[in-house]
């Protein structure tokens, strides 16, 4: 239960960071927060030989809320983007959801951007940059780029960053004017994996839906947008007929997710779960919404 | 890879001392505190960051110190069990007490029984209840839901997160009461 040896890098600049792991290739890890690193290195299910400590890099730790996203730095801790209200005023489901990431603890130390990068499909915040129709922004010697969520996510625990890319911020987009969110998931204990969840994003204009979607955790191998829209759009939330859409919305996120059974619960009460998850975020966001009149 | 590890000088102020040892870079804060420092208050159960018996607080916010490496705690101020009690601190004993409000609060309530994983609830019940100093009983369960203990059945660890939040309540009382602990 002891990592294996490595030599410690801690540059100061995004630059120096680049550098380090453009020269050690594919034997270079990132460090951030560390609370999902470090469990794999403590149980030497990896041993990598440099890592890359960037706690010390200047200018990563910083929340922006544009007009058209809210910005996060690599260094950003959980407890930090749960804490700030402006992001909480322009995003509410990244505290939403934010809370919902492991215990007080990790969240202190864990970084939003690292969990982002881990692309655990158990983790929060994939799924809710995928509901945000977020952006990552990867530097290298190479230069800077973009990678929209749907580029991002290559498979459970991959991605598509270069071994000599450093993650430096991800971008979540704010939703239109008249939009609510809700964010729930289920464990074991409060804070543990959860053995499902689910993001809802809910457009009102008018008094009708016209715009609904939702993004899931642990139900599914990669974060995955299912377009609610067909089933919602047009319903008065609250109403007789939203009654009847939600159940259609849980039936359709049935047909969409693919659980897998483990020791905690069988694909089929996973399936069951999320789709009950679903019913529950809908009304939630329907009475946020029916708040608004 | 090296046969010979480079050492790392480490400097950390560990409840209010500076402490510094030479380290191997993969040598964790938790064993940082035990072996190079000689602080074996703070408990290491899962290592891997599930059982919380290892928390401590980095620059006042509870942290596992079994997910850190000592070189990335440079220049922090660390708080462990041992800094809980005998405080100078007069946010935490503001009379002169010797047993922190939530030290005292675990042994009236009988929190514990082996004992293993109290420093972790302590030092997150004492950073928690700066944070939220009237928790209801379902806030206090919450608050504890990172550390695991197996002999109390949690009954008696929530009672004293309560009963801890009475106590700083009453200590502070008795301070102001006595001019802020100034002699009569």
């Amino acid at each position: 239960m002891k990592p294996a040896p490595f030599v410690h890098h801690a540059p100061r600049t995004v630059g120096e960071a680049a550098a380090v792991l453009g020269q050690v290739g594919h034997d270079g890890k990132v460090l951030a927060g560390g609370q999902s690193l470090v469990p794999i290195l403590n149980m030497r299910l990896a041993a990598p030989a440099h890592l890359v400590d960037i706690n010390g890099v200047e200018g990563l730790d910083g929340i922006v809320v544009g007009d058209e996203a809210v910005r996060v730095g690599a260094l950003v801790r959980h407890a930090a983007l749960a804490r700030s209200e402006e992001a909480y005023a322009a995003l509410p489901l990244l505290r939403q959801a934010t809370l919902n990431v492991a215990h007080p603890a990790i969240r202190n130390r864990g970084t939003t951007v690292g969990s982002i990068a881990h692309a655990d499909p158990a983790g929060e915040m994939p799924a809710v940059l995928a509901l945000c129709d977020g952006v990552v922004e990867a530097v290298s010697t190479r230069g800077t780029r973009e990678i929209g969520w749907q580029d991002f996510f290559a498979g459970p625990l991959e991605t598509t960053l270069s071994i000599d890319e450093l993650a430096v911020a991800v971008r979540f987009g704010r939703f239109p004017a008249g939009t609510h969110t809700a964010f729930r998931e289920s464990a074991r204990r409060h804070g543990d994996y959860a053995l499902a969840g689910v993001g809802v994003r809910v457009t009102v204009a008018d008094g009708v839906v016209t715009e609904a979607r939702a993004s899931f955790v642990s139900v599914t191998d990669v974060p995955s947008v299912l377009d609610l829209g067909p089933v919602l759009a047009g319903t008065e939330p609250g109403s007789t007929a939203w009654g009847v859409a939600v159940d259609a919305a849980a039936q359709a996120v049935r047909d969409h997710v693919q659980p897998e059974s483990d020791i905690h619960a069988t694909s089929d009460y996973r399936r069951m779960l999320v789709g009950e998850l679903t019913r529950r975020v809908l009304d939630e966001s329907a009475l946020a919404a029916e708040g608004d009149r | 890879m090296t046969d010979v590890e480079t050492l790392h000088d480490v400097t950390v102020t560990v409840n209010g001392v500076r402490r510094t040892a030479a380290v191997p870079a993969r040598r964790l804060l938790s064993d940082f505190l035990r072996h190079d420092l000689r602080l074996t208050g703070t408990h290491v159960g899962c290592e891997h960051g599930v059982c919380g018996a290892c928390t401590v607080l980095v620059d006042g916010a509870p942290m596992r110190s079994c997910l850190m490496f000592a070189v990335s705690a440079q220049q922090h101020e660390i708080t462990t069990v041992e800094g809980l009690g005998s405080s100078t601190d007069a946010r935490v004993a503001p009379t002169g007490e010797s047993l922190s409000p939530v030290q005292q609060a675990f042994a009236e309530c009988h929190g514990l029984q082996c004992g293993f994983c109290t420093p972790g609830f302590l030092t997150t019940v004492t950073a928690y209840l700066e944070e939220n100093p009237t928790p209801t009983n379902e806030e206090a369960r919450e608050a504890i839901s990172g550390n695991l203990c197996r002999c109390t059945g949690y009954q008696n660890i929530v009672k004293s997160v309560l009963r801890a939040a009475e106590i700083t309540a009453e200590r502070r009382g008795e301070a102001a009461a006595s001019g802020g602990g100034e002699p009569a």
